[in-house]
C-alpha cells in the first residue's frame, strides 16, 4: 500500500521540495501550511507520516506533535520535524513533545528518502 | 531558470524568490508595526518567521551568502523573540537595515549577480554586537561576499558522512570488518514517539552482518502487561565496514529514550559467528524478529476520507491572463448571439432564446468570477509607503509620517502592479513640495510632524486613491508666474485657481527651485499623469495655500471589460463608459444656447453644461446635427465636470471587453479603447475627460482631422 505522508511547513518553497521530491519516491502526499491546518488534514484520515517545520504561523510544530500524541488515532504516527544546524534548543523540544526523529535543513533529496524509510516501515 | 539536472529541486527557485517576495514584503509591514510601537509578541514571532524561510530555502539552493546573513538576523530575532534583547527603538532600525540588505542579497541571489565587496558588513557587524556574539566568527562579512557570486544550483548535501544506502546484507567477513557488541534497551518514550526498534534493526542490518539476542525475561504476565510499557531489550552483534559513526546515526534519534552500549568486540572479524550464550536468548534473523512492543492497536479505527481541503493555490499569472482573454473572447461570441438571437421570432424558438439569455447571464458572472481572481487589496502598494516616507523624511531633515485607510480595498492586479511607481512619486512629491521643514511647520502654528494620508476607496465601479498632506499647499503665484514664463499660459489670460493647480501636471513643469535628487530625478507629476492615464485612470489636485495639497487618483478597477452604452452617430457607433453617465435627454431648442469662444451650452436645471458634438469632433457626415432632433448624454468626468455629448441615437447597454488601441494601432485623442461588437464591427470606447480636453480648448480644436476614416481603417484583424 502507497504510504501516505503529511507535510507541514509555512514556507510553499519547502512544501513543494518535500512534496516533489516524495512523490517521485512513491510517497502520497498531502501538505498543510500550519498545524492547524495539519490537524484539519489528520481528522480527515490515516497518515504512515508527518513531515513538520517547527516555526509556523497559527499552531506550531511543538504544538502539533504534542496535539498528535495526545490523539488515539494518531498518536502511533512517526513525526519528523524540520529544522535547522542552528536549532538545538529546538530539536530538543520537538523531541521531548514526541518527534521520532528530525531531518536537517538544507537537506538533499537522498537524504530526506532515506529519512523517511527509517522511520516510516 | 535553468535547471539543473544535478538537482531536480533546482525547479522551485522560482517559487523561492516568488515567496521571498512575499516574506520580504511581510517582514517590511511587520518591522513597520513594530517601529510604531503596535508590534506585539506575534509580530516578532511573524518575523522571526519570515527570516527563517528565506534562509530555509536559501540553504536548499545553495545560497551560501543568504543563508550567512540571514542566519545572523534569524539569530538576532531568535534572541529578541525569547527576551533576551528588547525591541527598543535603537534596535529597530538595525532591524529594518537588515531587512534591506536582506532583500538586496535575495536579489542578487535571484539575478545571480555578485554585490560589491563588503556588502553588509557594518550591518552584519551591527546585529552581531547586539547579539554580543563576536564569537559567531562563521559569519564573517568578506566569506559572505565571496559567495554571493557563486549560487550553485547544487543542495547543500548530507551534513554527515554516513554510508547510508549501503547494499542490504552488507559486506560480509571481510578483514577490515569490526565486530561490534550493541546493548539496547529502550525505554517506553521511545515507543511513545513513534520510534520501532525493528526499523532499527534493519537499518543495523544495513550496515553488515547482524545477529539479534532479544531479552524477554522482563515481560510480565498477560494480565499485568501495560500495552505502552517496553519489557524487551536487545543485544546485537554487528560486523561492519562502516565506522561507529554509522551505528550512532542509527540510534541518533532515541540516544535519550534508550540505553544504549556500544562496544568493539575484535577489530578482526572471524568468519564464524558465534552468538554469546549466557542469557535467555531468542536467536532471531533481523527480519524476522517482530518484537510485539510496538503499541499499535489504536490503528484500527481509521477514517478514509478525502484528500484535506486546500484553501489557496498558486497560480501562474500568465494561466489567469489568458482565463480573461479567452473569457473576454466568449463574451463577444455571447454578445453577437445575444444580438443575432434578437432576430429570431420569439414564438418559434423559444428554448433557443431562453438558452442565450442564460448563457448571457452565466457568461457574465464568469467574467465577474475570473475577473476578481485577479482582484487584490491595494495594501501590497500601501505597505511600501511608510519606509519610503520615513526614510525620505530622514534625508530631507523633516518629520512626517503617514497614515493609510482603506488598504484592503481590492484592484485588478495590472492595474496594482502599475500603482506604485505613480503613488511613490506622489508621497515624494508631497514631501518633498508639501511637508514644511519642522521649523518652518512650528512657526506656522502647526505640529512639527507632517501628515501624509494615503486613503483607497471604491466608489461607483472605480478605485479613488487620495494622496493628502498637511504642508504648504500649491503657491499659486509662483505656478502662474512659471507657466506665464514658460509660455504655457497666455499673460493676462483668466484662470482659475483649479487649472492653476492642474498646471503642475503639465510637462517639465517643476516649481522646485533647485532639483532635489528626490522627487526630482528627472521626473515630473507629467510622468505620473500619463502613467495614471495609461491605467484608464485621473488624477487631479486640490490644494490650500498653507494648509495642504490633495491628489485624486481614480482608476477603473479592471482594464479588461467596460460597461458601455451603445451610441450611433452617423453609420458610426461608440460606446460611452455606463461609469460616466448620469442622464440621457432630448433639449428643447430653447435650452441650447452659443457661448462665444465655448460652443454651444445646454440649460439644465439651472446649470450650463457645454455640448460636445461628436459628429464634429470625428468628422462624421450624415449625423444629426441638432442636438433637438438627436440624443443628448449627460456625463461626469472628474477633471471637466459635466458635459453634453450630443450623438443620433442609443442603441442599448452592454459590457464590452476592452482592446487597446495602443497596442495594436496608435493612441487617439479621446478615445481609450476599442471594442468589437455582436455584429462584428468595431466600435470606439469614448474617453470622456478627454474629450472634452481635446475638444473643449478654444472650442476650435478638432481631433486629428480625418480621424473617423483613420479609425475606419482598423479592422477587426488589428484588434484580435
Amino acid at each position: 500500500m502507497v504510504k501516505r505522508i503529511l507535510t507541514v511547513d509555512d514556507s510553499q518553497t519547502m512544501r513543494d521540495m518535500v512534496a516533489f521530491t516524495l512523490r517521485k519516491a512513491g510517497f502520497d502526499v498531502n501538505v498543510a501550511e500550519d498545524g492547524t491546518k495539519a490537524l484539519i488534514a489528520l481528522s480527515g484520515g490515516r497518515f504512515d507520516l508527518i513531515i513538520t517545520d517547527l516555526n509556523m504561523p497559527n499552531m506550531d510544530g511543538i504544538s502539533l506533535i504534542k496535539n498528535v500524541r495526545a490523539d488515539s488515532r494518531h498518536r502511533a504516527v512517526p513525526i519528523l520535524i524540520l529544522t535547522t544546524e542552528s536549532d538545538e534548543v529546538k530539536k530538543a523540544a520537538g523531541k521531548k513533545a514526541g518527534a521520532t526523529g528530525w531531518l536537517v535543513k538544507p537537506f538533499s533529496p537522498e537524504r530526506l528518502i532515506e529519512l523517511v524509510h527509517r522511520v516510516c516501515p | 531558470m535553468s535547471l539543473d539536472p544535478a538537482n531536480p529541486l533546482a525547479q522551485f527557485r522560482q517559487t523561492y524568490f516568488e515567496e521571498c517576495a512575499e516574506l520580504l514584503d511581510a517582514l517590511q509591514s511587520q518591522l513597520e508595526l513594530l517601529s510604531n510601537g503596535g508590534g506585539d509578541e506575534e509580530t516578532l514571532h511573524a518575523i522571526f518567521r519570515c527570516v527563517h524561510s528565506i534562509k530555509g530555502g536559501a540553504g536548499a539552493f545553495g545560497f551560501a551568502a543568504l543563508v550567512a546573513f540571514s542566519h545572523v538576523f534569524e539569530s538576532l530575532l531568535d534572541a529578541m523573540r525569547d527576551k533576551r534583547i528588547a525591541a527598543t527603538p535603537d534596535v529597530v532600525p538595525i532591524l529594518l537595515r537588515a531587512s534591506d540588505a536582506l532583500a538586496d542579497i535575495v536579489s542578487a541571489a535571484r539575478d545571480d549577480q555578485s554585490l560589491p565587496a563588503g556588502f553588509a558588513a557594518d550591518i552584519t557587524v551591527a546585529l552581531e554586537e547586539l547579539l554580543g556574539a563576536a564569537a559567531a566568527a562563521a559569519v564573517e562579512a568578506p566569506a559572505l561576499i565571496a559567495a554571493v557570486g557563486t549560487p550553485t544550483g547544487a543542495p547543500v548535501g548530507t551534513p554527515t558522512g554516513a554510508p547510508v544506502g549501503a547494499p542490504i546484507g552488507g559486506p560480509t567477513g571481510a578483514s577490515d570488518e569490526i565486530r561490534y557488541r550493541i546493548e539496547f534497551t529502550p525505554h517506553s518514550e521511545m515507543l511513545q514517539k513513534a520510534n520501532e526498534p525493528l526499523l532499527l534493526i534493519r537499518q543495523l542490518h544495513r550496515l553488515g552482518g547482524l545477529s539479534v539476542e532479544v531479552d524477554s525475561s522482563r515481560i510480565p504476565s498477560l494480565a499485568a502487561i501495560e500495552p505502552e510499557a517496553a519489557y524487551l531489550s536487545w543485544i546485537f552483534t554487528l560486523d561492519t565496514g562502516a565506522p561507529q559513526s554509522a551505528i550512532d546515526e542509527v540510534f541518533e534519534f532515541v540516544e535519550d529514550d534508550c540505553d544504549l552500549r556500544v562496544q568493539v568486540l575484535h577489530t578482526q572479524v572471524p568468519q564464524l559467528r558465534v552468538p554469546e550464550a549466557g542469557v535467555p536468548t531468542v536467536v532471531a534473523s533481523a527480519e524476522g524478529s517482530g518484537p510485539a512492543t510496538a503499541p499499535d492497536a489504536t490503528q484500527g479505527e481509521l477514517h478514509v476520507a478525502a484528500a484535506p481541503s486546500v484553501h489557496s493555490i498558486r497560480v501562474d499569472v500568465d494561466k489567469v491572463d489568458r482565463l480573461v482573454n479567452l473569457v473576454g473572447e466568449m463574451v463577444i461570441t455571447q454578445a453577437m448571439l445575444t444580438e443575432q438571437s434578437s432576430l429570431l421570432p420569439a414564438d418559434q424558438y423559444p428554448v433557443l432564446i431562453q438558452g442565450i439569455e442564460a448563457l448571457a447571464q452565466s457568461a457574465r458572472e464568469l467574467q465577474e468570477s475570473v475577473m476578481a481572481i485577479r482582484a487584490q487589496p491595494v495594501k501590497s502598494v500601501f505597505a511600501r509607503m511608510p519606509r519610503i516616507v520615513r526614510d525620505l523624511a530622514a534625508i530631507l531633515g523633516k518629520e512626517a509620517r503617514i497614515v493609510t485607510t482603506g488598504e484592503m480595498t481590492e484592484i485588478d492586479k495590472t492595474v496594482i502592479e502599475q500603482l506604485n511607481d505613480p503613488l511613490t512619486h506622489m508621497i515624494r512629491n508631497s514631501l518633498d513640495h508639501g511637508i514644511e521643514p519642522p521649523e518652518v511647520r512650528v512657526a506656522c502654528g502647526k505640529p512639527r510632524q507632517g501628515t501624509i494620508h494615503l486613503a483607497a476607496a471604491q466608489q461607483s465601479g472605480r478605485i479613488v486613491i487620495e494622496v493628502s498632506d498637511d504642508g504648504r499647499g500649491i503657491d499659486r503665484e509662483k505656478v502662474l508666474a512659471k507657466a506665464q514664463d514658460r509660455g504655457l499660459v497666455a499673460a493676462g489670460a483668466i484662470v482659475s485657481d483649479e487649472e492653476i493647480d492642474n498646471l503642475i501636471f503639465l510637462p517639465a513643469f517643476s516649481t522646485a527651485e533647485k532639483v532635489s535628487n528626490i522627487s526630482g530625478r528627472g521626473v515630473g507629476l507629467d510622468v505620473v499623469k500619463r502613467n495614471v492615464q495609461s491605467l484608464g485612470g485621473r488624477i487631479h489636485v486640490q490644494s490650500r495655500l498653507g494648509a495642504g495639497s490633495r491628489f485624486i487618483l481614480s482608476l477603473p478597477l479592471t482594464l479588461a471589460v467596460v460597461d458601455g452604452m451603445v451610441v450611433s452617430v452617423g453609420s458610426e457607433t461608440y460606446i460611452i463608459p455606463l461609469t460616466a453617465i448620469i442622464e440621457s435627454l432630448r433639449p428643447r431648442p430653447s435650452d441650447i444656447h452659443p457661448v462665444v469662444g465655448r460652443g454651444d451650452v445646454l440649460a439644465l436645471r439651472g446649470e450650463y453644461v457645454p455640448l460636445i458634438y461628436l459628429h464634429r469632433s470625428f468628422s462624421i457626415e450624415n449625423a444629426i446635427a441638432n442636438p433637438c432632433h438627436g440624443i443628448v448624454i449627460i456625463v461626469q468626468s472628474e477633471s471637466a465636470g459635466r458635459l453634453g455629448v450630443v450623438v443620433d441615437e442609443l442603441l442599448g447597454q452592454q459590457q464590452v471587453v476592452v482592446k487597446s488601441l495602443e497596442a495594436n494601432y496608435d493612441q487617439v485623442d479621446g478615445v481609450s479603447g476599442a471594442t468589437i461588437l455582436g455584429n462584428g464591427r468595431v466600435a470606439l470606447i469614448l474617453d470622456i475627460a478627454r474629450l472634452r480636453e481635446a475638444d473643449g480648448q478654444a472650442g476650435a480644436m478638432r481631433l486629428e482631422p480625418g480621424g473617423a476614416r483613420r479609425f475606419g481603417a482598423i479592422d477587426q484583424a488589428v484588434l484580435h
